[in-house]
């Protein structure tokens, strides 16, 4: 008996213990302006989580709400989960615009419109943005922490050096590539491609092709192949196909060729225009591009060593279009604090303290362009601002088993160039199962 | 009497399957009275008959069952995945690699590990010689690939290489070749038939690096248990050493030979690790288990992978069967 006793008293204790602790959380959770905790759901962790804490940080004192950040590199899988428990976060914060059609869909989504101020989104969006975000005729997203793949990165120094000026359309970067092929100057070769990245090797190129679609035949036909609704082997995909073998497989283009653009890491190739003496002119490849630089060769200068200028314009029409990424903000519950918090992310002020911090760029116009660390992610910003024709990577928007199909088609394209149609046959045969 | 505590006067106790099992074969006689109780060892069998079931019998049934599905294992498709595999280009391709990698990996290991056996058994510093060979089976699988992928590494004619192979032959004047891309003959630009491809070579001188310490410290041992007087009564017969090594020594390491050959050619079979982090099968460097991961996880092909699952099994079993066929022989001659 004594024994029953004794474990009795230890319960007790244990349980005054547990109330002791959560009677202050009790507390904090119901502060007089009705605003409490919240939870966000997203993929941030590291550098990019301790960003967002601060550019949350000021809300939280503002409105004495709490932030508690759940992150996961396997974002759809646990999200689709909790959201079919019945028990989503407030809000979540998604990489890719398809899950949140989804979710807006089935109605698993709080539609914004009624939360936001409209009028203050239309002034400090572009149309584009706000239209990416609209499903259904009501907007559900609000665009931040964009990135931009319309951008050839060069080395400004060597293009003055050598006389060589900026092409602007796609004739005249033909025309700079021949010219920098006969001149046999340093660098001797136009271009810098390498697609080797593991098991998604051949990403860089379909980004390539992307940006050569879009800016070509314009995003009806862009949505059209990411939807399926043309067939891989269309026309103007292969159009896509070969303008890209074009520059990739152009003798003296690429210093080694298809063998070198196959067997060189993405990562490698980015540092050829910035080698002393250079290997290549340019390479196309994504703003992240900027990192890879700058920590290879620490001593340059951001926007004088290295810089990029915007993929040339294919079409007139199409002038701007951009293809890059950007996270998505949607609120799962309809509530005082979601209310405040997704109010106060969608404003430039919260946006510009991540700006500031370095790796955020704001599609949101009042964001000031003197916010942004260095003159590149300010150019990158405009572009992505200003942006009348933006579009989610290719790749990254359809169903994983294309993506990996388009991937390993770029390799058998570039060891294989004549068997383009039965590359396209192949790729088209694994779209028709997966859509 | 091994059990004296659950054994009472030489009388079966139950509760102790071993020792009914030893008091059965000691008195045959016995063993009609107390079949009856025979079921206790049943019970004893069935926590691993229970684990074989769900992690062995019912994957494989259902894996073969997949194998007659569409995609996503909705509908029936027949035989239409096993017409695929072998009607498809990549995987045909997948098919004669793992051909090549069963023939050369198989073949250069042994033989390799046969030679190291006999020549590091001849001198003084044996241990230290088989020490260095036997290394790399202690490597893992990927940390040996991403150590094969720097001594491949290529960098365009003209840029420092940084591979050993091909600063090796730049340093000679040749000119650099992009080892597990090239498909072509290296140096000769000629493009042979599918599996016969430089690239898949350079993948196999992995496979054989790693593997054949592993034949050789086998092969080595049975070396050793050759009796001394055979080759010393061969020897005093006046054979010559190639004689001696060609009708005594081979014909009595065959078994071992035979042992260590199955076991690699399972290794072949199945070969993944290597395949997967130097190439990742691209570049037509596809084997079967690659391709198969491939169908499963990029493409989602439930039905694709399975088949391709069921033609490894069934590749692999009648090896299993000679290699059962052989230990049960050798049980019953010892």
């Amino acid at each position: 008996m004594k024994e029953v006793f004794a474990n009795n008293y230890k319960w007790l204790l244990i349980l005054t213990l547990i109330a002791a602790l959560l009677f202050p959380a009790a507390c904090n959770r119901n502060p007089p302006t009705g605003i409490g905790s919240i939870e966000v759901l997203g993929e941030w962790g590291g550098e990019e989580l301790a960003s967002f804490q601060a550019m949350v940080a000021p809300w939280e004192q503002q409105t004495g709400g709490q932030m508690s950040f759940t992150g996961t590199r396997d974002l759809i899988a646990i999200l689709t989960t909790r959201v079919q428990a019945g028990n989503p976060p407030d809000v979540a914060i998604l990489p890719t615009p398809g899950l949140m059609t989804e979710l807006a869909q089935e109605g698993s989504l709080i539609a914004l419109d009624t939360v936001l101020n409209m009028t203050e989104i239309n002034q400090d969006y572009a149309q584009g943005w706000i239209d990416l975000g609209t499903v259904n005729g009501s907007l559900y997203a609000i665009f931040m922490k964009a990135s931009d793949k319309g951008t050839v990165w060069y080395d400004p120094k060597v293009f003055a050096g050598n006389n060589w000026t900026i092409p602007e359309t796609w004739d005249d970067m033909i025309a700079l590539s021949d010219q920098i092929v006969a001149e046999k100057k340093a660098p001797a070769a136009p271009w810098s491609i390498a697609v080797e990245s593991g098991a998604s090797s051949g990403w860089p190129a379909t980004d390539w092709m992307a940006e050569i679609l879009l800016r070509k035949y314009g995003g009806g036909v862009y949505d059209q192949l990411v939807n399926h609704s043309i067939p891989w082997t269309d026309s103007r995909v292969k159009d896509m196909w070969q303008m890209f073998g074009t520059v990739a497989l152009t003798p003296g283009y690429v210093p080694g060729g298809a063998t070198a653009i196959l067997a060189t890491n993405f990562q490698d190739g980015t540092y050829l225009p910035f080698l002393t003496p250079p290997g290549a002119a340019m390479d196309y490849l994504g703003d992240f591009t900027a990192g890879f630089v700058s920590s290879q060769f620490p001593q340059l200068v951001a926007g004088e060593d290295y810089a990029f200028f915007p993929f040339p314009i294919i079409t007139e029409q199409y002038s701007g279009g951009v293809t890059g990424g950007a996270d998505l903000v949607v609120a799962f519950k309809d509530t005082a604090t979601v209310r405040s918090f997704v109010q106060y992310l969608s404003t430039a002020d919260a946006q510009a303290i991540w700006v500031e911090r370095g790796g955020f760029t704001s599609v949101n116009n009042k964001v000031s362009p003197n916010d942004y660390p260095d003159a590149l992610t300010r150019a990158a910003a405009q572009q992505l601002t200003g942006a009348t024709l933006f579009r989610f990577g290719a790749g990254d928007s359809m169903p994983s088993a294309v993506q990996t199909a388009w991937w390993a088609g770029v390799l058998s394209y570039l060891q294989n160039p004549s068997q383009l149609d039965s590359i396209l046959a192949d790729i088209e045969s694994v779209a028709q199962t997966a859509y | 009497m091994c059990c004296p505590r659950n054994t009472i006067a030489g009388e079966p106790v139950m509760g102790n399957p071993l020792a009914n099992l030893l008091a059965r074969r000691r008195n045959p006689g016995r063993a009609r009275n107390s079949r009856r109780r025979n079921y206790v060892h049943w019970l004893w069998l069935l926590p691993t008959l229970v684990f074989i079931a769900i992690f062995l019998v019912y994957p494989v049934i259902d894996t073969f069952v997949l194998s007659f599905m569409n995609a996503d294992s909705t509908a029936s498709v027949g035989l239409d995945n096993y017409a695929w595999v072998f009607t498809n280009g990549a995987a045909q391709g997948s098919l004669l690699n793992n051909v090549l990698w069963l023939t050369l990996f198989t073949f250069l290991a042994v033989g390799l590990g046969v030679l190291m056996a006999v020549l590091t058994g001849r001198v003084r510093y044996e241990s230290v010689a088989k020490a260095f060979i036997f290394i790399p089976m202690a490597i893992s699988f990927v940390a040996a690939a991403v150590i094969w992928r720097f001594v491949y590494a290529y960098s365009p004619e003209g840029f420092t290489q940084i591979g050993l192979v091909n600063a090796a032959a730049t340093g000679v004047g040749l000119p650099p070749i992009a080892w597990l891309v090239e498909q072509k003959l290296a140096y000769l630009g000629q493009l042979l038939p599918t599996p016969l491809h430089t690239n898949n070579f350079a993948l196999i001188v992995v496979g054989v690096w790693m593997w054949t310490g592993f034949a050789m410290v086998i092969i080595s041992a049975g070396l050793k248990g050759i009796p001394t007087e055979v080759v010393e009564a061969a020897r005093v017969d006046g054979a010559s050493e190639w004689q001696i090594f060609r009708r005594i020594t081979l014909p009595i390491l065959a078994p071992t030979i035979a042992v260590v050959a199955t076991t690699l050619i399972v290794q072949a079979l199945k070969k993944f690790d290597i395949v997967w982090v130097m190439t990742t099968g691209n570049y037509g460097t596809d084997v079967v288990a690659t391709f198969m991961y491939k169908e499963m996880f990029s493409y989602q092909n439930f039905g694709r992978a399975g088949a391709l699952a069921v033609i490894l099994l069934l590749a692999i079993v009648p090896i299993m069967l000679i290699n059962i066929r052989r230990f049960r022989s050798e049980a019953q001659n010892r």
